[in-house]
């Protein structure tokens, strides 16, 4: 289903045009929140392997727009609750979107911290040049972000088992990082202030994959209607198909 | 009145007796189909109505009881004059609980409750084909006492509808005409219990003398709930009970069903599907005289299968 689908099928089809236009808003409000934690991951990413102490203040001076962004988002969904009494697709609608807020807020928390580590690093670090192994690992969470953003853009239950898989090799990236560090501390203990920021921010990135995997597995919810929550990877992709076993 | 022959129809024929369970096959089929097609396509209509005890939705829960089937209606169709009004019924409505029916104006929701008690006999032109089983006797079968049947099922309607009698009377008066009590403390005690498992004893126990239309709209309510329950049946039929009546009002009704549904089947027509959600642990939808959707209603309020079910509930054009 694409956008536009989406918004023929389901924002448009209700009796009371304003119950459109509420959903419809609750809806383009989290892409838009989505796009302000992307970039938040993007510069804090940057910030930390091409040394960009700017951008890392950028990152921790920022947080504030994301949380704007999830107690506004919050309110209207109250709101409709309140007012709309939803059901069905719609308050499997509302329930996505105030679970995936709270996976946005986490993932600019992570940012602001990856961001905060930046600058502690760019302080005591800057003459041992650019992080590159974070480069990776960075691009491919960034890309698993923006495809759960899509995919919830969509409600698109096929992309978001797809993106959803894209967290195994996130934590194997991570797996390899932290016994590459692991291996420079055993060698050096000099290298070991400079290994365990490096290993921090590294985590960060992998808890931002397991949350967007989250946003993934509210999708299938939202149009499947099946709490795929602490499941295998076969079993949401079951799910999201809608075979059975 | 128009009384099916045993081979009528094919979903009837060789399996009364082994009840539920071929019903069961055959809707598991049903499931499948539904299940794996998109949901954003309407699925085929379906005439089969799955028991509830074999949804999906019941998985989580298997530890809650079930209950067994009270009213079981089978391949129940239903004619005004040469208009269709019901479509093939199917519903196995569960013992000591509440089934809600909803559906939109002239569903057909409003005609089947009153199937349940035979009041459409009272008018002429309505036909009738297929079965009703009451504890798996069919109340449309030849030998049935309308009036003993309708002491079996109570109904509660719309409108408060008390008597022009005292409150004591308006309790009184069916269990004397069906002999359930004779006058004297006997038909005290059970005027006092009616009243009391509807909740209005302490508000009327001093004024039982009183015509019960002196009382409110919520209070009148609740007085021919105790006029449905003195003669102890064993269903209760409810057709829009709050709909007249304020929200606390509203809410004293409701509390009241949830208290009677350990003792009696409760089965309620309502518009408001936030009452269906409240109070009902099974909703069937009906639409154009045919039940689209009858499951647990968690279910139903936030995953229907059908999607005219999921339009009906979430204010789509259907």
């Amino acid at each position: 289903m694409s956008n536009e689908d989406l918004e023929q099928s389901f924002f448009r089809q209700h009796i009371s045009q304003r119950f459109n236009t509420e959903l419809e808003d609750i809806h383009s409000r989290v892409l838009a929140m989505g796009g302000v934690v992307e970039q938040q991951l993007i510069d804090a990413v940057t910030a930390m392997s091409e040394t960009r102490f700017d951008l890392a203040e950028k990152v921790v001076t920022s947080d504030y727009r994301v949380n704007a962004h999830e107690v506004e988002i919050d309110e209207a969904c109250t709101e409709i609750l309140v007012r709309r009494q939803p059901t069905a697709s719609d308050l499997r609608l509302v329930l996505a979107v105030i679970k995936t807020v709270t996976d946005l807020e986490r993932i600019g928390d992570e940012a602001e911290r990856m961001g905060r580590m930046a600058l502690h690093f760019l302080e005591q670090d800057r003459q041992n040049g650019p992080v590159e192994e974070l480069a990776d690992m960075g691009e491919q969470v960034r890309s698993m972000l923006r495809g759960a953003l899509d995919t919830f853009a969509r409600m698109d239950v096929d992309q978001a088992v797809r993106v959803a898989q894209l967290d195994i090799q996130v934590d194997s990236q991570y797996e390899v990082i932290v016994h590459r560090l692991m291996d420079q501390m055993m060698k050096s203990p000099h290298a070991v202030p400079r290994a365990m920021d490096v290993i921090w921010t590294a985590r960060s990135l992998e808890r931002i994959g397991d949350r967007a995997r989250n946003i993934c597995e509210y999708v299938v919810y939202f149009v499947r209607g099946k709490n795929v929550r602490h499941t295998s990877y076969e079993e949401m992709a079951q799910e999201a198909t809608g075979d059975r076993h | 009145m128009q009384m099916p022959q045993p081979n009528d129809n094919p979903r009837s024929s060789g399996g009364i007796a082994a009840r539920s369970a071929p019903g069961t096959a055959e809707l598991r089929e049903e499931d499948d189909t539904v299940e794996s097609g998109d949901r954003s396509q309407p699925t085929p209509a379906s005439g089969v109505t799955r028991a509830p005890e074999v949804g999906a939705g019941a998985e989580p829960e298997t530890a809650e009881a079930v209950h067994p089937t009270k009213v079981d209606v089978r391949s129940l169709s239903l004619w005004y004059g040469d208009t269709q009004a019901l479509f093939d019924v199917n519903l196995q409505i569960p013992d000591k609980d509440v089934t809600a029916l909803i559906g939109p104006s002239g569903c057909g929701k409003s005609t089947f409750l009153r199937c349940i008690n035979r009041m459409n006999d009272l008018i002429p032109s309505v036909t009738t084909q297929g079965q009703l089983l009451l504890d798996e006797a069919d109340i449309y079968g030849p030998d049935v006492d309308v009036v003993q049947l309708r002491s079996r099922v109570g109904m509660v309607f719309q409108k408060p509808n008390p008597f022009p009698k005292s409150i004591y009377e308006n309790v009184a008066y069916a269990p004397r005409i069906h002999g359930v009590a004779q006058k004297g403390a006997e038909m005290d005690d059970l005027v006092e219990t009616s009243l009391r498992k509807a909740g209005l004893w302490q508000e009327v126990s001093d004024r039982l003398s009183l015509p019960g239309t002196s009382l409110s709209g919520g209070q009148q309510q609740r007085l021919c709930i105790a006029r449905a329950i003195a003669v102890n049946p064993d269903v209760i039929l409810m057709d829009e009970p709050a709909s007249a009546l304020d929200p606390v009002a509203t809410a004293t009704i409701e509390e009241l069903i949830d208290e009677l549904q350990s003792n009696y089947t409760i089965i309620i027509v309502t518009h408001n599907m936030q009452q269906a959600a409240r109070v009902a642990r099974y909703t069937a939808f009906f639409h154009l005289g045919e039940v689209i959707e009858y499951d647990r209603t968690d279910t139903i309020f936030t995953t229907p299968r059908e999607k005219r079910t999921e339009d009906y509930i979430t204010g789509r054009f259907g």
